[in-house]
C-alpha cells in the first residue's frame, strides 16, 4: 500500500507558448495523470462533498515543506508546499495546520511519517514530499497520507521543467483535493479577465491572464483598443472576446499559443457576449443590428452563422449547457431582463427566472446542475444560483455592484467581479475587483490584481 | 421632473464647460462630449461651423433616456430635430450616434441597450430627413460614462445618445 503509486512517475511535457504569451502550460503527454485507486470508491474516509460541511468543518491538513538535499532543493520544496497550502486554504474546505505546531521535521516526515506526531496536532491528512532539481528540470515527489488510518492515499512523482514548479504545485493540489473530497479540483487553472485602468470616462481595458491564485499575471493586449468579456475555449488555448478594434465592436478570437487575434465573422453591426460550445466547435453570441439584439451561433470551421432567436427585445449573454443541448440566455422580450432556456438549435424558449428583480449574465455550471446569474433588485446587485428549471434560487453574495459569474471547472466555486461606487462626481472611490465564492455562499475572497479588474472567465483544468 | 431639471442643467453646462475648469458632475459630463473633435487649435469663441464644437455649443449633441428605456422622450425630441436641421445645413458632415447606459446594469445587456438607444436617436434623425448613409451607430454600454459619479444625477446624464461628427 505504501509504495503503491510512487512508481507511477509522470513526465509532464511542459512547453512554453510562443509569441506574446509565453506562459507554460501542460502538453498532451500529461493527460494520464497518476491516480491511485482508493478502495471502496470515491473519497477518503467515505467523505462526500457537501455544501454545508465546509463552513464549520474544513479538513485539518499538515503540509511540512517538501524536503530537499541542497539549499536550492529545499527552497524549491518550500515554494511548492506554500503554493499547495495556499490553494487548499483558499478553497475553504481545508485548514492547513499551523506550521509552528509541527513536531516531526520535514526531512524525517518525508522519509517515514511518525503518525502520532501528526495526530496529536490535529492533522487529519498529511502531505509529505521531496524536491530534487535536475539541471533545468526538477523531480517532485509527493505522498498524501490519512493520519488516522496511517494509510498512504496517493504517491506520485512528477518530472518537469523547473520553471514550471508552480504548475506542479497546482497539479498536486488538485490530486489532494480530489483524493480527500471525491471530486476534481480546480487549482491547475487560469483566469482571463479585463484589466482596467485610467479615469472612468477614458478607461483602458486590456485582456489579462493569470493563474487562479493570481500568480503568473500577464497582459495579453496593449490597451490600444478596448477589450471586454473574454471567455475560454474548452481547450484553454483560445479566448473569445469583444474588441473595439477600429471602433467596430466585434467578437474576436485570441490564440494564446500565437498571441494572434482575428475577428470572428463579418457580422453587420455589433457582436457581443461570445461563448464557446462545450465541444469547442461553435461560438454562440449576440448580434445587434438596428435596435434589436439576437442570438446567433457561428461554426468555427466554416464561419457560417445561424440565427437562433428573432423578434423584438434584446437577447444577450447566451451560454450552453455542458451537454450542448440547451442554451440559457438573457432577454427583455417580456418587458424586463429575465433568464430563458432554449434548445441549442433555437426554439422552445421558456423563462426560468421568476424572483424579485431583473436577472442577467447566466452561466451554466460544468456539472449541469446549476445556473449562476446576476440579479438586480431594489437597487442592489447579487450573484446567485438556481437550478436549470428555475427552482431553488439562492443569492450567494450581494452588494452595490457585482456581476459576471464564471464557474470553476468543478462547478464548486464562482469567480465574478464586485464594484464599489464612486464617492464624488470625479469618480473617486470607484473600484472593480475580482472575487471568488463557494457555491454554498461562503468563503468569498478578493483576488489581488495589479489594476481594477472585471469580466473574469475561468479556464478548464489545464492538465486533465 | 427631476430628469427635466437635469436636462436644463446639462444644457447650461454645455455653454460654460469649455471655458471653465468646473468639475461639478454636470459640467464634467457635458464637457466630456463624445471624444471626437476636441478643441483642436481653436481658441474659445472660434468655433468652426459644422464642427463638433458647433454642434455642442449651438444645437446640443446629446439626448437623455429614462432608466431601462430606449424610447426618445418627448422632451428630448427637439434636440434631435435641431440636429437634423443642423445636418441639413452641413450636408458633407457624417456623424456617428453613440449609445450609452448608466452603471446600474450588467455590461452585456447595457451594450445592447446602448445600441438600441443609439438606433432610436438615429431613427428620429432619419425621420427628420437625414440620409441614413450619413449616420452610423455604436454602443459603449456603461463603459464610457459622461458623468463619473455614482448618483442618480450622474446616471441620468449617462443614459444618453451622443451625436459625434466623424
Amino acid at each position: 500500500m505504501t509504495q503503491q503509486n510512487l512508481s507511477l512517475s509522470r513526465r509532464l511535457a511542459l512547453m512554453g507558448l510562443g509569441g506574446l504569451v509565453g506562459m507554460p502550460i501542460l502538453g498532451a503527454a500529461s493527460r494520464a495523470r497518476a491516480q491511485a485507486p482508493v478502495p471502496g470508491g470515491t473519497a477518503a474516509g467515505g467523505q462526500v462533498i457537501d455544501i454545508t460541511r465546509a463552513r464549520t468543518d474544513p479538513i485539518p491538513i499538515a503540509l511540512p515543506d517538501f524536503a530537499g538535499g541542497s539549499p536550492a532543493a529545499q527552497q524549491l520544496g518550500q515554494n511548492i508546499t506554500r503554493v499547495i497550502a495556499n490553494n487548499l486554504r483558499n478553497s475553504g474546505l481545508f485548514r492547513p495546520v499551523e506550521r509552528a505546531a509541527y513536531i516531526q521535521t520535514p526531512e524525517a516526515a518525508a522519509a517515514a511519517p511518525r503518525f502520532q506526531d501528526w495526530r496529536v496536532i490535529g492533522a487529519q491528512a498529511l502531505v509529505t514530499g521531496r524536491a530534487e532539481p535536475q539541471g533545468d528540470r526538477a523531480r517532485i515527489e509527493f505522498r498524501l497520507w490519512e493520519v488516522g488510518s496511517e494509510q498512504q492515499l496517493q504517491g506520485t512523482a512528477y518530472t518537469a521543467a523547473a520553471a514550471n514548479w508552480r504548475q506542479i504545485a497546482h497539479v498536486i493540489s488538485d490530486v489532494i483535493y480530489e483524493r480527500m473530497l471525491g471530486e476534481k479540483g480546480y487549482f491547475d487553472t487560469r483566469i482571463v479577465y479585463i484589466a482596467e485602468s485610467g479615469p472612468r470616462d477614458r478607461r483602458v481595458r486590456r485582456l489579462a491572464i493569470m493563474d487562479q491564485d493570481g500568480e503568473n499575471h500577464r497582459f495579453l493586449t496593449d490597451g490600444s483598443f478596448q477589450a471586454l468579456t473574454p471567455r475560454f475555449h474548452p481547450n484553454a488555448r483560445q479566448i473569445a472576446f469583444m474588441s473595439y478594434n477600429n471602433n467596430q465592436p466585434r467578437v474576436y478570437l485570441f490564440n494564446l499559443d500565437s498571441g494572434r487575434q482575428e475577428v470572428l465573422g463579418n457580422f453587420q453591426g455589433m457582436t457581443l457576449s461570445p461563448r464557446f460550445s462545450p465541444d469547442g466547435r461553435n461560438v454562440v453570441l449576440s448580434s445587434a443590428r438596428g435596435g434589436d439584439a439576437n442570438i446567433y451561433v457561428v461554426d468555427l470551421a466554416s464561419r457560417r452563422e445561424r440565427q437562433l432567436t428573432s423578434g423584438g427585445g434584446l437577447d444577450v449573454s447566451p451560454c450552453y449547457s455542458p451537454d450542448g443541448s440547451q442554451i440559457v440566455f438573457n432577454s427583455d422580450r417580456g418587458g424586463d431582463q429575465q433568464l430563458y432556456v432554449m434548445d441549442a438549435g433555437g426554439g422552445g424558449a421558456r423563462r426560468i427566472s421568476f424572483g424579485n428583480g431583473r436577472y442577467a449574465t447566466p452561466v451554466w455550471s460544468p456539472r449541469g446542475d446549476l445556473i449562476a446569474f446576476t440579479r438586480i433588485s431594489g437597487g442592489r446587485f447579487g450573484i446567485g444560483v438556481m437550478r436549470p428549471d428555475g427552482s431553488g434560487e439562492r443569492i450567494l453574495s450581494e452588494g452595490w455592484g457585482m456581476e459576471g459569474p464564471s464557474f470553476a471547472p468543478n462547478g464548486r466555486v464562482l469567480t465574478f467581479y464586485r464594484e464599489s461606487p464612486a464617492r464624488d462626481s470625479r469618480g473617486s472611490g470607484y473600484s472593480a475587483r475580482l472575487a471568488m465564492i463557494d457555491i454554498a455562499g461562503f468563503n468569498e475572497r478578493q483576488i489581488i490584481t495589479p489594476t481594477d479588474a472585471t469580466d473574469p472567465s475561468w479556464s478548464p483544468l489545464l492538465s486533465s | 421632473m427631476q430628469t427635466k431639471l437635469l436636462g436644463a442643467l446639462a444644457a447650461a453646462a454645455l455653454l460654460t464647460a469649455c471655458a471653465s475648469e468646473d468639475t461639478s458632475g454636470a459640467a464634467t459630463g457635458a464637457g466630456a462630449a463624445g471624444g471626437a473633435g476636441g478643441m483642436g487649435g481653436l481658441g474659445a469663441g472660434q468655433i468652426r461651423p459644422g464642427s463638433q464644437e458647433d454642434l455642442v455649443a449651438n444645437v446640443g449633441d446629446r439626448v437623455f433616456f429614462d432608466t431601462d428605456s430606449s424610447s426618445v422622450r418627448a422632451d428630448q425630441r427637439t434636440t434631435l430635430e435641431r440636429q437634423a436641421a443642423w445636418l441639413a445645413q452641413y450636408p458633407q458632415v457624417q456623424v456617428v450616434v453613440e449609445g450609452h447606459a448608466d452603471e446600474r446594469g450588467t455590461r452585456e445587456y447595457n451594450l445592447a441597450l446602448g445600441q438600441r438607444r443609439a438606433s432610436s436617436a438615429r431613427d428620429v434623425l432619419v425621420a427628420n430627413g437625414v440620409s441614413s448613409g450619413r449616420l452610423s451607430v455604436i454602443s459603449y454600454g456603461k463603459d464610457r460614462p459622461a458623468a463619473l459619479g455614482s448618483s442618480a444625477d450622474a446616471w441620468a446624464q449617462n443614459r444618453r445618445a451622443v451625436t459625434v461628427v466623424r
